[in-house]
């Protein structure tokens, strides 16, 4: 079974609001697509995201995400007077579709099933 | 972040610098069967001689934020009041079956998962009303989960204390130096809440951290 992936792009994910990007997310991955953001969610938007999917969980079709993603890194400290936060590579897909096999702080190690 | 946001969260933060001088709202948190509800009785059993509430190795067994107010502790010479939140497992999937394989119903089952997903999204609204965090992990798994670290850069970008609980220390396979290592920015307290091993030290960094 084929398998599809979205692949945005940072220069995308940054023309997009909070909401706008959730959407999509949740869409394409309740149809069952796995998503690859170049870079990421912030960690409010990650917790949105839970909070839209706990809420659109239903426990017939669609029982949740998986994410993968790395720790956030320490800013510079010219990050750190900008305020700016480097956004990381994050993976999302159905629960039933992407599992994590092995998660480090430097590699990420996960089975999609088509 | 909007403006918006940015000025809400600076004088939500001042409000908390003024609020924290009487009042301190902690809340527990982790995955579903880090212990959370075992360390907060626990902690109530130490210094109000009470539960908060159930415990269960089903998961999801708390699906309701429980509140405790005015908990005294008293530690390395110092005297904190705090409130205490217990909140439930956060996950980012809920799937009924996992519950029949410990024996409920479907209806039981789909009921539990139900009240699971309110469960999460309560846990995640109360991060905007604390004060700090004790993040509860069990030390027999593998810390680096998408929830351990979507809690913590939440909390981080909150700016709140944070407290990680390295649990379990009494099982065989218990790794607290893996925790320590996977959050090096933080400070780690291994304890066994179960067993109440190191409490003494954990109520010592939680008068120091919150104090």
């Amino acid at each position: 079974m084929e398998v599809k992936l979205n692949l945005i792009s940072k220069e995308r994910l940054e023309k997009m609001s909070t909401m706008e990007k959730l959407r999509m997310i949740l869409d394409e991955v309740k149809s069952g697509k796995i998503v690859v953001l170049e870079s990421g969610l912030t960690p409010e938007e990650e917790a949105k995201l839970i909070e839209m999917t706990m809420l659109e969980i239903d426990h017939e079709n669609f029982v949740g995400i998986e994410v993968e993603s790395y720790p956030q890194k320490t800013s510079s400290l010219f990050g750190k007077l900008l305020g700016k936060k480097g956004g990381r590579l994050m993976v999302i897909g159905p629960a039933n579709r992407l599992k994590t096999l092995e998660k480090r702080e430097d590699i990420i190690e996960a089975l999609i099933r088509g | 972040m909007s403006i918006v946001l940015k000025i809400k969260r600076s004088f939500s933060s001042l409000f908390k610098l003024f609020r924290r001088k009487n009042k301190l709202r902690i809340g527990i948190y982790g995955p579903p069967n880090a212990g959370k509800t075992t360390l907060a009785n626990r902690i109530l059993l130490d210094w109000v001689g009470d539960v908060m509430g159930s415990v269960s190795e089903v998961p999801h067994e708390t699906r309701r934020a429980k509140l405790r107010e005015g908990v005294k502790i008293e530690a390395n010479g110092k005297t904190i009041t705090i409130d205490i939140v217990d909140t439930p497992g956060l996950a980012t999937k809920i799937d009924f079956h996992e519950f029949l394989r410990y024996g409920l119903s479907e209806e039981e089952a789909k009921r539990r998962a139900k009240e699971a997903t309110e469960g999460v999204i309560e846990a995640i609204k109360w991060l905007d009303d604390l004060d700090g965090v004790i993040l509860v992990m069990d030390s027999t798994e593998d810390p680096f989960t998408q929830v351990n670290i979507t809690i913590v850069g939440n909390i981080e970008a909150r700016k709140l204390p944070l407290i990680i609980v390295a649990n379990k220390i009494d099982l065989p396979n218990a790794s607290p130096a893996r925790i320590k290592s996977a959050f090096p920015q933080h400070t780690v307290v291994p304890i066994s809440a179960l067993k109440g091993l190191n409490m003494d030290t954990f109520y010592r960094v939680l008068a120091e951290k919150f104090g």
